[in-house]
């Protein structure tokens, strides 16, 4: 039961939940009955099936409708009196401005990406607006509190960026399953079933080394009057036979490695279309193009199976016979989708032909699917547990009660005892290039890269700005918004394509830009240092950004465990992209660092103002106090970056 | 079930595919064949089967006869606080019907009478029984008669006082397996009853265990001599509960300062539920109950404890040392 002040408090708040997902829909509900009585919600996404094992506000006759106001009717059920505004809309949408997040008391965050994590994570501090994160990982699970100046923001520890694999390993020299679904994904897919325009490496190889270059532009177009079938074929035999035997002709490549094997229909499948004995039927007069499926129509019924190279290779040519026959309107703007049942068959048999030719071990379509769709690992548990301990939080925050708030780490195996283990959090960083206006250095060939570069890898990928301006002392560089002036647009569009070095005011080494997000109202400086020459497997993007120092312990000592997310299984397809699932889930700080740290005796423990953050000079800053015990107050050390290259991730 | 009825089904493999992602084909399959018992449905129970619900166990049987009333719903999100509704019909009645609404594939029942009453036999037919709100003696012979079948029955006990919760785990002798850098090895543990667990001497528990524990005894104590039940006790039972505490730091031959009176009064005061804890105690549950059907996983042994004022989620083993 609450006191009478903590009461007060929640009655009077306002408080703004984003996302209504896993984590949001158990959110929602913990505030509802815990008194609070005016509560928004932002919510872009709709309902899905696999959703409903643990959002437990939707049923299977909501699906397809808007997670926000669905969630909002349930509650109002069981708390008819209360205020809940619902907002189906993405919280990156400008109307969430800043001065919409000051109406508000606390944010709390139940989201399932680094980017929007980011976005509201700059909103707040701009507000002024206490924050707290969240995010769940199977049993992992982790509530973080964020107070401007008060208490570390959400960047001050760097996020781990999404793991790009070098060109020719995905064209040509795939070693892991991975591999080949970023090739079956984002090339083959793309090439056949999406936009025609987009650059497209498929073909890399193979037209170096080949004099054929013009054939190959057209190769993948289906001439008029092709049968369906023939044109199958010819694809399959094209990239999983010609490709490959054009591959084979550089020798060097193959020195070290194991020569695939070049695969063509007549080996694997009999010349004939197979009669099948699964249900025609059930295929052809599906209507709802989302259902078709070639694995229903082979018989293929689990998705767990393994399927033979045979079979993937049935499928393979079903599925693209099935988007040719039933949904051809769509060819030509697909997009892969984890819940387009075609897409995952399609890219699944790919995957595994492609496997199977370079000696890889084959997947199932359930495991192929969450390799693909960076499917997040989720149950409804730890979503309940976590939202509980974001409430307690908000009211710590609600009450100001700076001494009493703490991270909370959801283990799946205990650590000296604790499977919930609180811990003070951390001061900002000094060096955060979000919260205290560090400026960064970047390392880029002025001659060579041009401005587009800059814009898309740095100041969109890694700065995640959405509406960026950038400055060279007093002259715009570039700028995006829907005010400007067309010979503005024009102006800014042609400075995309030309070189650092050659803009109407030259960015050259020594140059300082200023880029600024207006809407996140984040300013950071970066500092150009030109450089000749990038290791193409190590900086594929050809350039280097740091000065954002993540809080690093000097001293590190950890232990393995198979605690934790740096091993458990139920972490492996953790990646800030946004196309994952509902909650996708970070969890940043191993919490067995915390735990392994060193221990020293305090004679008084239950004071908390013993164990206040402190802090050690050079690099030593990140150093904690795990809550302390009754007799001892256990200091430890956090290393940001080692947690996060501990931790495992599917790649792409 | 025959040989059909071991494989998923397509539903089921679409709406629980990311918890499959999770613990894997084999322990859905196990769960969903597994038949669980739940007892005392107030805010922490109302989690428990909320998720136990969700994630597709096999039958849910609900025991709590009480009649609806303002305090019994401060943490249910299960019942719409509407008198047309909810007039003449049992707590769990009235959460039968919407966890039904939670998940068709689920068989959600009712079953009526005094815990306290249900024989051995009763109790045979259930993986898992989690009582809550119930007396000492109670807990007791439930626990004794699960333990008296031949066939063993996951028990729970789980009680949420003000912002602090217990939940005791009895899995008897219990083996299980678990991945230790990528391999899986079997591992076997022995609970005590909730009697023996208890009956341990104070004196010869670990320095540092949870001064809760003590607490928690030490009310439960009070509500057997006061005969009242979990959760009617007031602030102003403090002065007695202060002496009880004292009678039995000196039969224990503890001293009193384990057991702050703060802490006592805060537990005394527990007529509303904090639902915060209630949602972190129930998952805490649910977890260990789908360990314990699926046979995968460390269980936790033998008791939980969660104090929102700390915020630390603590395992205690408190088992007799001979056993």
């Amino acid at each position: 039961m609450a006191s009478e002040e903590q009461l007060s408090a929640i009655k009077g708040a306002k408080v703004l939940m984003v996302g209504a997902g896993g984590i949001g829909c158990e959110l929602l509900k913990t505030l509802a009955l815990s008194g609070f009585e005016d509560i928004h919600i932002i919510d872009m996404d709709t309902i899905e099936v696999s959703n409903l094992n643990r959002q437990f506000l939707f049923r299977q006759k909501h699906v397809g409708q808007s997670k926000a106001k669905v969630a909002r009717e349930a509650v109002l059920k069981f708390r008819p009196h209360i205020r809940i505004t619902p907002y189906h809309a993405n919280v990156k949408d400008p109307d969430f401005n800043v001065d919409f997040f000051k109406q508000f008391n606390v944010v709390l965050n139940g989201l399932d990406n680094l980017d929007a994590r980011r976005h509201v994570n700059r909103l707040c501090l701009a507000s002024g607006v206490p924050l707290v994160e969240s995010g769940t990982t199977g049993f992992l699970g982790q509530v973080t509190v964020h107070v401007k100046g008060k208490t570390e923001c959400y960047e001050c520890q760097p996020k781990p960026a999404p793991k790009t694999y070098p060109v020719c390993t995905i064209t040509s020299t795939p070693s892991k399953f991975v591999h080949c679904i970023v090739w079956a994904k984002d090339l083959l897919f793309t090439k056949l079933f999406g936009d025609k325009n987009q650059d497209n490496d498929l073909n890399v190889r193979s037209t170096d080394a080949s004099s054929s270059s013009e054939h190959a532009e057209d190769v993948f177009e289906r001439r008029a009057d092709e049968d369906i079938e023939q044109y199958g074929r010819r694809i399959y035999d094209h990239v999983f036979g010609y490709n490959i035997e054009v591959a084979l002709r550089n020798e060097e490549t193959w020195k070290n490695r194991n020569r695939p094997r070049p695969l063509y229909t007549k080996d694997v499948l009999p010349p004939q279309p197979v009669e099948q004995n699964g249900n025609k039927d059930k295929a052809s007069k599906t209507c709802d193009p989302t259902s078709v499926s070639a694995m229903a129509y082979l018989g293929l019924k689990n998705p767990q199976d393994l399927w033979s190279l045979k079979e993937n290779s049935e499928v393979f040519l079903e599925a693209l016979k099935l988007f040719f026959l039933k949904r051809e309107k769509e060819i030509g703007q697909l997009g892969f989708d984890k819940d387009d049942q075609l897409a995952v068959e399609f890219v699944t048999s790919a995957a595994n032909i492609r496997a199977a030719s370079f000696g890889i071990p084959l997947h199932s379509l359930f495991e192929a699917k969450g390799i693909a769709g960076n499917i997040v690992h989720a149950v409804a548990t730890t979503n309940a547990i976590i939202a509980g301990l974001i409430v307690l939080e908000a009211m710590k925050v609600l009450q100001n009660d700076v001494k009493s708030y703490r991270m909370t780490y959801c283990l799946e195996h205990s650590s000296r005892k604790m499977l919930l283990m609180p811990v003070e959090p951390f001061e900002p960083n000094k060096s955060c290039y979000v919260c205290s206006e560090t400026p960064l250095t970047l390392e880029i060939n002025t001659h060579r890269s041009k401005l587009r570069d800059f814009v898309e890898k740095v100041v969109k990928a890694k700065l995640g700005m959405s509406l960026p301006l950038i400055m060279h002392g007093v002259a715009l560089l570039y700028e995006v918004g829907d005010d400007l002036e067309e010979d503005e647009v024009a102006n800014y569009a042609a400075n995309l394509d030309k070189v650092l070095s050659e803009l109407p005011s030259p960015v050259t080494g020594g140059t300082i830009l200023t880029v600024e997000d207006l809407q996140q109202e984040l300013k950071c400086s970066i500092n150009i240092k030109h450089r000749e020459e990038f290791d193409e497997e190590k900086e594929p993007d050809e350039m280097v950004l740091s000065g954002w120092t993540p809080a690093l312990a000097a001293e590190k000592k950890t232990k393995t465990s198979d605690n934790g997310p740096s091993s458990s299984n139920a972490s492996q397809a953790v990646q800030p992209e946004p196309e994952d699932d509902d909650e996708l889930e970070i969890i940043l700080k191993d919490p067995e660092i915390l735990s392994a740290g060193n221990k020293r005796k305090l004679s008084d423990i239950s004071n908390t103002a013993d164990s206040e953050v402190s802090r050690v000079t050079g690099e030593m800053q990140a150093k904690s106090h795990v809550e302390a015990d009754d007799t001892h107050t256990d200091t430890a050390m956090l290393d940001g970056n080692s947690d996060i290259s501990k931790k495992k991730r599917v790649q792409q | 079930m025959g040989k059909e009825g071991e494989e998923l089904t397509e539903q089921e493999t679409a709406i629980y595919d990311r918890q499959i992602r999770v613990w894997g084909v084999d322990a859905q399959r196990r769960y969903s064949k597994s038949h669980i018992f739940v007892s005392g449905l107030k805010g922490t129970v109302v989690e428990f089967c909320k998720n136990i619900v969700l994630a597709g166990v096999g039958s849910l049987t609900l025991n709590d006869d009480r009649f609806v009333a303002e305090e019994l719903l401060s943490a249910n999100f299960l019942v719409p606080p509407d008198e047309n509704i909810t007039r003449g019909k049992s707590l769990a009645e009235l959460c039968c019907e919407s966890l039904k609404d939670f998940n068709p594939m689920v068989s959600v029942s009712v079953e009526k009478g005094d815990l306290a009453n249900f024989d051995v036999e009763f109790f045979q037919k259930f993986d898992a029984v989690v009582i809550s709100c119930c007396s000492l003696l109670t807990k007791k012979s439930v626990n004794a008669k699960c333990r008296k079948l031949p066939r063993r029955i996951a028990f729970y006990h789980v009680e949420c006082r003000d912002s602090c919760g217990e939940i005791f785990v009895d899995l008897q002798n219990y083996s299980y397996s678990k991945k230790k850098n990528e391999e899986t090895i079997e591992c076997q543990l022995h609970c005590p009853s909730f009697e023996e667990a208890i009956a341990v001497p104070w004196r010869s528990l670990p320095k540092r265990m949870t001064k809760l524990y003590f607490a928690m005894r030490v009310i439960e104590r009070f509500e057997v001599l006061e005969r009242c039940n979990p959760g009617d006790t007031c602030a102003d039972d403090l002065p007695n509960v202060l002496k009880l505490r004292k009678e039995l730091c000196e039969a224990q031959c503890i001293n009193e300062s384990q057991i702050p009176d703060s802490l006592l009064e805060r537990l005394l005061a527990s007529e509303h539920e904090f639902p915060p804890v209630c949602a972190i105690v129930g998952g805490v549950l649910v977890q260990e109950v789908i360990k314990a059907i699926s046979g995968k996983g460390d269980p936790l042994k033998n008791i939980f404890f969660f104090d929102a004022t700390d915020g630390k989620g603590i395992i205690e083993d408190i088992s007799n040392v001979n056993s």
